[in-house]
Order: structure tokens, then sequence, then C-alpha cells
């Protein structure tokens, strides 16, 4: 029922996870899975991006507070796996502190790469944090029009 | 910290009698057994004792238990060595949607091949319907392959039933005991089967060895030519250490399985039962009609990856159906046959038990689980409080 790791053949599950471990998962991705930082909602935000995965049917909603087209908060709450659960963690610390157009830049890639990796088979979850927060920042932009 | 191993379903660990029986046959007595010298009689000799015992325990007679490399090289010689010998009677096969893959991908090779399958659902408890089974009958079915116990959800399907169906229509009866063997008797005249695959690593046993009981009469195309070992069922220099050690853990599992067992289902119990008290958890399969061992149950609002790695972290190895922990990112078919959601379906706990399981292991599970469950709860965009 779980799979091996693409890379190194290696299973995590049922392995007892240690730091340094040569387990699927980089320190960095085990580190915001088990430590996420931001979880929670933002009951007053200034744009709402809502993510569901087509390939596992895991989902991801963030939130993020805009104050002079720069982002000072961000919050998250993702149903998915560690991958999915990590890539949401650092989403919310890579877009902290930038403008509306720097976070817009931020690509999967890019998202997977702060983790230091994730394995092949884990790629696609690091769509969902880029895509919730694409969402996010579209939302902010239609609220700012209208008002 | 302890490990906790809650897994048994996908494999035990090996007792040290079983290797204590196989290391001479690693070292010293390495006869091939088809010489006939005194290396090889006495190669020979083991392996007509190892086969008496197995055969001896499910009810079989000697010729009929031929020795494989693994459960699913049985499930897979089980059902294309019938298909291939008997595809002049027909080319209809009968299986169910909550089969292993070893069987599962073996008949929808023989689609490609020509043949037809029937996959028979199952109700919500996980259970096939007789009487479906019988309407699934054909003039042209040859053989039927129903899993007597299910590795996932545990459900016990009703073979002795279905058996006596087939044996009316001259239809051929293949099972895959391989979770049940050791766990509940097994003896392939009650059951009325023709063909029945176990492995001896679900039993404290070795991994890489299995067993195939073909009925007396049935004949059957074999996987691999070449020599004429296994009376020419299954070319290869028999693994002699291996058999020895699956029929040693067959012969301790079933001497000890009156007093081990309920030991296992009493642990079981309790953990089901703490378990049930978590808010908004699903219990899949029967109840009643379950491998003694088994525990499967679905969180709400949460993934079972995220789950197995929290468990794993506390030193607890269990196993989920998940889109997520599959390499194709799909839910368990089992679970899904069974009619749930893929979202509840993503929730997937198994825990497994076996014969060393403390009862101190398991109030350590129950007092893990709740606040790993609302955790991950409480990151979860679909859980309101
Ligand atoms: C029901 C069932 N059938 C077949 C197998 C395959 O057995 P093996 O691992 O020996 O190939 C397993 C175990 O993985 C199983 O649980
Ligand atoms: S979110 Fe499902 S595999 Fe990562």
């Amino acid at each position: 029922m779980s799979s091996a790791c693409e890379k190194c053949h290696r299973y995590t599950i049922g392995s007892f996870y240690q730091k340094g471990d040569h387990v699927m998962y980089t320190d960095k991705v085990m580190d915001h899975f088990q430590n996420p930082r931001n979880v929670g909602e933002i009951s007053n935000a200034d744009g709402v991006g809502e993510e569901g995965n087509a390939r596992c049917g895991d989902i991801m909603k963030l939130w993020i507070k805009v104050e002079n087209g720069r982002i000072i908060e961000a919050k998250f709450k993702t149903f998915g796996c560690g991958a999915a659960i990590a890539t949401s963690s650092i989403i919310t610390e890579l877009v902290i502190g930038k403008t509306i157009d720097e976070a817009e830049q931020i690509s999967n890639n890019a998202v997977a790469e702060a983790l230091d990796g994730l394995p092949p088979v884990k790629m696609h979850c690091s769509n969902l944090a880029a895509n919730a927060l694409q969402k996010a920042i579209d939302d902010y932009r239609a609220k700012v029009k209208v008002s | 910290m302890d490990r906790i191993y809650l897994d048994h379903a996908a494999t035990t660990p090996m007792r040290t009698e079983v290797l204590e029986a196989m290391i001479p046959y690693l070292t010293d007595k390495f006869g091939n057994a088809s010489t006939i010298y005194g290396w090889g009689r006495e190669a020979k000799k083991t392996l007509d004792d190892a086969r008496a015992s197995v055969a001896n325990r499910i009810g079989a007679d000697f010729n009929e238990i031929v020795f494989t490399g693994s459960g699913s090289e049985s499930d897979n010689m089980a059902i294309k060595g019938i298909a291939w010998q008997y595809s002049d009677r027909g080319k209809h096969i009968i299986t169910s949607q909550i089969e292993h893959h070893a069987v599962l991908d073996s008949v929808k090779w023989l689609e490609k091949q020509g043949f037809e399958v029937t996959y028979l659902p199952v109700d919500a408890d996980g259970i096939i319907s007789v009487d479906d089974f019988r309407a699934a009958l054909r003039s042209d079915t040859i053989i039927a392959s129903i899993m007597h116990g299910n590795n996932e959800i545990g459900t016990i399907q009703p073979i002795q039933e279905i058996g006596q169906i087939c044996g009316e229509h001259g239809v051929l009866l293949h099972t895959d005991a391989v979770q049940t063997v050791g766990a509940m008797p097994v003896n392939v005249n009650d059951l009325n089967v023709d063909l029945l695959t176990l492995s001896a690593h679900k039993f404290y046993g070795p991994k890489g060895v299995g067993a195939l009981y073909i009925r007396k009469g049935v004949r059957l195309a074999p996987l691999v030519h070449g020599g004429g070992q296994e009376r020419v069922r299954r070319a290869g220099t028999e693994n002699v250490a291996f058999i020895v050690g699956l029929a040693k853990a067959l012969e301790l599992a079933e001497a000890e399985r009156e007093v081990v067992i309920p030991h296992i289902q009493r642990l079981r119990d309790v953990l089901l039962t703490g378990l049930e008290k978590i808010p908004n958890v699903k219990v899949n399969g029967c109840r009643t009609r379950r491998l003694p061992n088994n525990v499967n149950v679905c969180f709400q609002f949460i993934e079972g990856e995220s789950l197995l790695l929290n468990l794993d972290m506390k030193g607890i190895a269990a196993s989920s159906g998940s889109a997520c922990t599959s390499g194709s990112l799909d839910p368990s078919h089992v679970l899904l046959a069974l009619g749930l959601s893929h979202e509840i379906a993503h929730g997937s706990l198994r825990l497994t038990l076996g014969k060393d399981t403390q009862k101190s292991e398991i109030d350590r599970v129950l007092a893990e689980l709740p606040p790993i469950v609302e955790r991950l709860r409480e990151m979860s965009p679909l859980y309101n409080r």
C-alpha cells in the first residue's frame, strides 16, 4: 500500500524517521511537516485562494494580508500528504515580505527547491501551493479593483 | 523509545526457530535435490518432509503441493496456468474487485489475450454475495479466483459456499489464502477449493517462498519451463532452505494458533474500541467476518500519508490506502469498492497486530493517535469544529 521513493528506493513509511535518516523526504521537508509555519486562517484577509489537487484529491487554502502592495501575513490550511503540508508551510515563509508582483513569480519548482527538493512522485504536490498562491493573488487583485 | 510494529499484514518477523531450521540447508546441507548421491538424497528427503508437513496442515495430499517463489507467483501460476491449460473449454474468468494485485493484474493481462473477466462487487461491509457469484457463472467459465481473507480490510469471503457452487458447475476455484493461513483454520476440503495460495512471510516464515495447492486431477500449464522439478509444474532447483523455513513456520503457527489468535483478537478489539472513541472515524470492513488481527479505519478530514509520517515519528509502523501513499496516486481499489469517496479513503489507516503485540503497545497507540489526528485536523481546510 505504501510506495518506495523513486530516487532512493527506500521506504519512508514505517522506517521510524530520525533526523538525517536516508528517507524519501529531505530534512527540510520533514522540518516543515513537523513544525508547519503559519497554520490557520486570517479572518479579514485581503486575498484567499483555494486549490484542489486533481491528481490525488488534496486541498490547500491560503490567506494573505497585504499592506502597501506587500504581503505582510500569510496563513494556510492543507488536507494532504507530507509534501503538501511542507510546501504549504514554506510558501507562506517565501511570500511574507514580498510585493504582490514578486510573490507572483514564485513557481512550483522554486517551492520544491526551497525544501531542498521533492521526490519525483511528489512534485505535483508543489503545484498545490503555487496555484493556491496565484489564486489568492488573483482574489486580492479583484478586491482591490472593486474598492 | 521502543518501536511498535503494527503492519503484520505487510509482513511478519521471522521466528528464530525458523532461521535455525533453515541454516543447515544454507551451509553444510547444500545438495541439489535432483542428484543421486548423499547430499542430493538428504535434500530430497528434507524437501519431501516439508511437502508432507505443509500438505498435512491444509488437508492436502503430498503431490498436491507445489513450492513457489512467493504468494504472488502462486497467484499468477494458478490463474494463468489454468487459463492457458483449459482455454479450449472457455474463456471466462470470475474474480472480485477487492483481490490482491497479484490476482487482479494477472486476470487483466489475460483480458488482453482474449479472456473475459467478471469483477464481482462487494457490499458495504466488503463481502461478496454468493448470489452475485452464481449469477456471474457462464457456460464458458473456466476458473474463479476469490480471496479468502482480504489484506486491507480483513474481510473473510464465503469461500465454502462459492466452492460448492463451483463444484456443481464444473468451474475450478482458486483462493488466495495468504492472509488467512496461520490466522484461522484453512483446509482445502472444507473450503471446497481446487487451488490455494499461501506465502511464508505472512506467518513468521521467510520472504520469497510460497506454495500453491493444486487438487489432484487439475492440470495446469507451467509459468517456468526447464527441469522437471515440482513434477514439471515449476522448473528450477528447489530452494530447500526456504521451503524448510515455510514448513517450520506453518507447523509452529498451527501448533500455537488456538492460543495465540484469541489473544491477538482481544487486543485488536481493545484497539478498535479505543479508536472508535475518536470523533468522525469510520470502521472499514465487516466487524464479524474479519481477520482477527485487522483494524482498518478512516479518519475524516485528514490524509493517510501525513498520519503515517506522524506515527512513524512516534515509532509506530502502520499502513494506509490513501492516494498519496500509492505510487499511482489512486486510492486503494479495495476502499473504493466499499463505496467510499476519494476524500474518505484519503484518511484510511490499517493497523495489523501480530503474535508478539503487547497490551502496552496498544495502549501507547491509543494515547499517541488522538493528538496526531487532532493536530492534522486543525490544519485541514475541511475541518470545522
Ligand atoms: C492477499 C495477498 N495475496 C498475495 C500477496 C503476495 O504475497 P508475496 O508477498 O509472497 O508475493 C500478499 C502479500 O503481499 C497478500 O496480502
Ligand atoms: S498531496 Fe497527494 S501526494 Fe502529495
